[in-house]
């Protein structure tokens, strides 16, 4: 009822509108043309037909076959792999994002003093995440190497027996998180926007109250930082969600399924075994987790982000 | 005369060790940021016995030039490289017309259901890609395109919606008496666009056309989903087979990588100034 009336409504706002307001829709329609078309077909069209074919098993050949609940009761009960993908997914998380915040604000805040050469280092910082994925993982594969790999042969500088990294069960998760943060200078950089977004008049009167380095970081860098904080933890989240490219070209998952992330899981059955049914269905659940760690970040930030915008 | 400099040196020392701690922590941060591009160079001119050397020659002696040529010897380096740069054009084309277009079509034109769009093509940069992955594939399957250029091409004709945002919000702030007074003197739609638009964004197309120029040459999942023929890779995943086709010689390797890294880090280097601005006011305003 409502859509033809709707669609009545469509009508009679066309026919009620001027001869040249009909001709700008039009053209306003054609010019917006290439995306839409590209958003029904690549994008909605997609999304929608990935649910129906979660509910399926389908090897792309033949027909899908409607499996109702199936994929998704088989990930649930019996699906080892899932349970191990999820298992690196989040060791990779809690580890890797501690560390590149640290690292990226460390990175911001050197490249805030206001001193000469800073553009140099500026660029030294971000290049690397510049570099192809590939490219990166295979620089440091090389650096990782146990024997003639720089790192371990610096760690034998101090008298440290280097592990064996990516071979290692117990270590190759470490070794893949180098060619991570290597690539930090891409949020160092959105950091270093926030940084000096931040009013200097706020450290003066900082300085002026006796604070110390630590206590104006403490209580005027990072309330002021928080919102940028907040959104680069989103972003490095779904990061790290979608890790894909690192394991599957240094590790391919291994030595015995220690990296097997996700998306490479994903991966595996959708382009591997070619089970199309299943790969959505596990995609589909991805990004349900996704979406719930997305809203916890975002439910939490009432208690550590601070908007300037909302101060009574 | 002396009382100033009594008050003034405590200060200036002051000032002197911040400065000195300051190019301390940057220099420290840079070692893990340059050392393994070092690495990655020093390695690439090593030859094979200088490689396992133990300790290593911080500088290789001689230099192996002769690793970059062996390398388009042992794999077809040279056909990656065109794949990759025939790949980049053809997308960089897509993506100006595309965005230019669509940005033009929603800054410069009132119809109805316009803001109800631009609200969904904002929701699109939300959509998981893991998702639409998948029947993507299915679609460019069925309509038989694995193994050829079109499933990386074509979509480049349609826009990208972060880039499509950018372009129009740049859009947004060009005065419309501009186009106004072009009307005025009779120009149509298009000559308004070609004339008058397109001039005047062009600092933002430079970065329409640098972003999408390192997406694609540093893309790997596409060309890996949809690529079959070695002779039909690109650098990207050339390189990633490399590595596995035999005992891995590093050199050869490093120097591969290194040519792999070169296009889009001169790239960034020679227009890093407006491309960092770009990143961090969309990091800012996202």
């Amino acid at each position: 009822m409502s859509s033809i009336a709707q669609r009545l409504n469509v009508i009679q706002r066309w026919r009620n509108m001027g001869a040249k307001s009909r001709k700008e829709t039009i053209s306003g329609y054609l010019f917006i043309s290439p995306w839409l078309i590209g958003f029904l077909l690549l994008i909605a069209g997609p999304v929608i037909m990935s649910l129906f074919v979660s509910f399926t098993r389908w090897n792309i050949v033949g027909d899908p076959h409607w499996v109702g609940l199936r994929n998704y009761h088989r990930i649930f009960t019996a699906d080892r792999n899932f349970v191990q993908a999820l298992k690196v997914t989040f060791r990779y998380a809690i580890f890797y994002l501690p560390l590149t915040t640290v690292l990226a604000l460390s990175a911001a805040m050197a490249l805030n003093a206001k001193i000469r050469g800073v553009g140099i280092f500026r660029s030294f910082y971000y290049m690397p995440y510049m570099a192809p994925q590939v490219a990166a993982t295979l620089v440091w594969m090389w650096m990782l190497n146990p024997r003639y790999g720089l790192i371990n042969i610096m760690l034998g500088w101090v008298g440290i027996q280097g592990p064996k990294w990516l071979n290692d069960p117990r270590t190759a998760l470490f070794g893949l998180m180098f060619i991570g943060l290597w690539g930090v200078g891409g949020s160092a950089i959105i950091y270093l926007a926030g940084l000096q977004n931040i009013p200097q008049h706020l450290y003066d009167a900082a300085e002026v109250d006796g604070a110390n380095t630590w206590q104006q970081f403490r209580h005027v860098t990072l309330p002021m930082l928080s919102p940028t904080i907040f959104y680069v933890l989103v972003i490095e989240l779904i990061g790290v969600f979608q890790t894909f490219t690192t394991s599957f070209v240094a590790t391919g998952g291994g030595p015995m399924k220690s990296t097997l992330f996700y998306m490479l899981y994903i991966y595996n059955k959708a382009w591997v075994s070619l089970r199309m049914g299943y790969a959505s269905a596990l995609a589909w659940i991805l990004t349900v987790i996704i979406l719930f760690f997305t809203l916890l970040i975002l439910k939490s930030s009432a208690l550590w982000v601070h908007y300037e915008a909302e101060k009574k | 005369m002396t009382a100033t400099t009594g008050v003034k040196t405590p200060r200036f020392s002051l000032h002197f060790w911040r400065k000195v701690r300051n190019y301390m922590a940057l220099v420290l941060l840079a070692l893990f940021f340059v050392v393994p591009f070092y690495a990655m160079v020093s390695t690439a001119l090593k030859t094979e016995e200088q490689l396992f050397q133990i300790p290593p020659a911080w500088i290789p002696h001689p230099f192996a030039w002769q690793n970059f040529i062996q390398v388009f010897k042992e794999v077809p380096f040279g056909r990656f490289i065109i794949n990759s740069a025939f790949l980049v054009t053809v997308n960089v084309v897509g993506q100006v017309i595309a965005t230019s277009l669509v940005a033009y079509g929603f800054s410069r034109f009132r119809f109805w259901g316009r803001d109800a769009l631009f609200v969904i093509l904002l929701a699109t940069l939300m959509v998981p890609k893991q998702v639409v992955l998948v029947p993507q594939f299915i679609l460019f399957a069925r309509l038989g395109w694995v193994n050829t250029y079109l499933p990386l091409t074509v979509p480049a004709f349609m826009g990208s919606a972060f880039l499509i945002f950018m372009v129009r919000q740049y859009m947004m702030s060009i005065p419309l008496d501009l186009d106004e007074a072009a009307m005025i003197d009779g120009a149509n739609r298009w000559q308004i666009l070609w004339r008058i638009i397109f001039p005047i964004a062009t600092p933002i197309l430079v970065l329409v056309i640098i972003f999408t120029f390192v997406d694609v040459w540093n893309d790997f999942m596409g060309p890996l989903i949809y690529l079959n023929d070695p002779l039909k890779f690109t650098v990207s995943l050339g390189l990633s087979f490399f590595q596995g086709a035999k005992s891995t010689s590093w050199q050869l390797l490093m120097a591969a990588v290194m040519m792999a890294m070169i296009p889009p880090i001169t790239l960034f280097l020679l227009a890093q100034k407006r491309l960092l601005g770009g990143i961090a006011a969309a990091g800012i305003k996202g």
